[in-house]
């Protein structure tokens, strides 16, 4: 079985800070991390490699730093990381990411799965991995919170709802999109950390390796373009209310009153 | 001159950093508290690969530099103090030894457990009156046929109860003085050797520290660590790496006594203000976050030597010097800083301090690093 991972480098928005002037996100000083659902898709690889014996290849588009956090899946344990790095993938939006990622799984190739997480915290898109599954034309499941059994021909998982969830069964190779529910992710080791950077490699292809069409890349080929980017207004700090149920009620009706909401 | 962590370091701080905060951190007040040794935080660190970090892989270490297991004993202390001495006394003190001056088959059938943290790892030296005068060993070991008989006793072991492999220095031939001394490997399991009761300790309370206790003990032949007469020589040398772990811990405790200060003066509030608006406040925090970057740079200073292969006693002397008083200051000004609720155990800077008061006591007092420090620059 051969699994390629499809990974995001983000920056780790619990310490990123808004400028409140351009309202864009200030990103210096602010650590790079793995994007918290593609953890998830790739602790979930790194079981079925342990079960299965999967080959586990981790695939990120992203500019030269991005090499971190490939190492980073290679000190958990994946067997091979392929960085994605050009100029001509530049501000492409998530169908033209979905473009250059699904010409760089035609050359890996055999592949089984595609997994990938949710979504980016940066962008909270979701769109990625379903696009890349229509551009591919292979079965699609997002929000997958279980694997109940899988092998070269079908998997059968658990795709999380608000309410509930689905049991799907879905022809392979599918895409699949991991929530947080999915697992805990492992800590890489100190030794597969050595190894990520003494041992294995990352392999850096360019648009001209993956064979893209120049056309369908970066800015040229996305269909969206970022008009403005505002932080919401910051809402007020609220009340709590203090009492039985009956004095609760009578101070917010109060407060209500004295706000003329009522 | 490049001050700059290679990218390998920073992952491998990350992994501490997060390992730290989420495994060792929730403990740590507890254990400080009950005294219980986290066997557990020792069984998760052992399948990330910290107690082997800077052995090569072929003995089932990490392949890990001095700097980056530095680093480890540093963020684990930077949570929880007792966590870090666990790792440096195995690490530098358990080993090391082996790993240096150890046969190939001492090597394969001891220290690759070590590496792997199937087996903890702890060091003798310390003796009721065998203190800062280290060579006065009055545990003595007897050639007997195929095994050395030992007799005698060793006091503040840490990992003591704990550990399954022992260095253990005993006078061969006391009266060739420092050249009688002999390292063993001693196994726990080994009859004749028993350990004492955990001792109930000021701070880094976690940590297992006993006497070990020799009456008839059979250590084979084939477990004499380096030759006999070495064992002054093997002991001096593994605690200059040593002290470099204890400094790493110190810095560790240090860093946290730090950000805790920061933390509480931004959010505590007196005037009207956070109290870190105020100058006598400001100072503190100043002065504590200037001592502990020089302390970090000696530290690191003094693994960077050792790695690459240059002389680092006197470095590591002063790093480990630097760093304890560091800590024993930084954190008595972080207790000041949270004013009396720094005085209850409900706030991380009251066991800080008391954690602190050991790094300038083990693995030779602030006096002894001085008479290290000052021998080597007169000389």
């Amino acid at each position: 079985m051969k699994i390629v991972v499809c990974v995001k480098q983000v920056p780790d928005t619990n310490d990123v800070k808004i400028d409140p002037k351009t309202g864009t996100l200030i990103r210096d000083g602010v650590p790079s991390i793995i994007n918290p659902d593609d953890k998830n898709a790739i602790e979930e690889a790194l079981v079925l490699k342990k079960e299965k014996g999967a080959v586990v290849t981790v695939l990120c588009m992203g500019p030269p730093q991005a090499d971190f956090a490939l190492r980073e899946a290679l000190g958990m344990g994946a067997d091979e990381a392929i960085l994605l790095s050009d100029r001509a993938f530049a501000g492409a939006d998530t169908w033209a990411t979905s473009y250059a990622l699904s010409m760089a799984i035609k050359k890996v190739g055999d592949y089984d799965l595609i997994f990938c997480g949710r979504q980016a915290i940066d962008g909270d898109t979701a769109q990625v991995g379903p696009e890349l599954a229509e551009i591919m034309d292979i079965p699609q499941v997002t929000y997958v919170r279980k694997i109940v059994s899988i092998d070269n021909k079908t998997a059968v998982v658990e795709r999380a709802m608000e309410d509930g969830y689905e049991v799907i069964e879905v022809k392979m190779p599918a895409v699949l999109t991991a929530v947080k529910e999915l697992n805990v992710p492992r800590y890489p080791t100190a030794s597969g950390i050595v190894d990520a950077f003494d041992v294995k490699e990352v392999k850096l292809w360019t648009a001209a390796d993956i064979q893209a069409d120049p056309e369908r890349l970066g800015l040229k080929g996305s269909y969206t373009q970022v008009k403005r980017t505002f932080a919401p207004p910051v809402k007020g700090a609220g009340k709590m209310l203090e009492g039985s149920v009956k004095e609760k009620a009578l101070s917010l009706v109060q407060e209500l009153k004295v706000k003329h909401v009522w | 001159m490049n001050f700059a962590l290679t990218a390998k370091q920073e992952m491998l701080q990350n992994l501490y950093r997060e390992f730290a905060d989420n495994e060792v951190a929730p403990l740590a007040a507890e254990i400080d508290e009950t005294g219980e040794f986290p066997s557990e935080t020792v069984r998760k660190m052992a399948e990330l690969g910290i107690l082997g970090l800077p052995f090569p892989k072929e003995y089932g270490g990490a392949g890990a530099d001095t700097l980056s297991y530095a680093m480890a004993v540093e963020e684990l202390s930077r949570v929880c103090a007792s966590t870090g001495v666990i790792v440096s006394a195995h690490v530098s003190l358990g080993a090391n030894p082996i790993y240096q001056f150890g046969t190939p088959e001492q090597k394969e059938k001891y220290l690759i457990p070590l590496c792997k943290g199937e087996k903890l790892g702890a060091f003798g030296l310390t003796e009721p009156n065998a203190g800062t005068d280290a060579s006065n060993q009055q545990t003595i070991a007897v050639l007997n046929g195929d095994n050395y008989i030992l007799n005698g006793s060793k006091i503040f072991i840490t990992n003591g109860g704990k550990a399954d492999t022992y260095i253990v220095m005993a006078a061969t031939d006391p009266s060739k003085g420092l050249k009688g001394i002999s390292a063993f490997i001693v196994e726990a399991n080994i009859p004749g050797f028993t350990c004492g009761p955990k001792e109930n300790k000021m701070g880094i309370r976690a940590s297992s520290t006993t006497e070990l206790i020799f009456q008839d003990c059979l250590v084979p032949k084939e477990n004499l660590l380096g030759r006999e007469g070495e064992g002054f020589k093997i002991a001096m040398q593994t605690l200059d790496g040593g002290r470099i772990g204890i400094a790493a811990q110190a810095l560790g405790i240090a860093q946290g006594a730090l950000e805790e200060s920061i933390k509480y003066s931004k959010e505590r509030q007196q005037f009207k203000k956070p109290i870190g608006a105020f100058q006598a406040i400001q100072w503190m925090i100043a002065d504590m976050a200037t001592e502990v970057e020089a302390a970090r740079l000696l530290v690191y200073r003094a693994a960077w030597l050792k790695d690459n292969k240059k002389p680092f006693g006197q470095a590591s002397a002063m790093a480990k010097l630097y760093a304890a008083e560091v800590a024993m200051k930084t954190t008595t000004k972080a207790v000041q800083v949270h004013g009396g609720y720094g005085y209850m155990k409900d706030y991380k800077v009251e066991r800080f301090m008391r954690d602190a008061k050991i790094t300038e006591i083990y693995e030779g007092t602030s006096e002894v690093q001085r008479m290290v420090i000052a021998s080597t620059v007169l000389k």
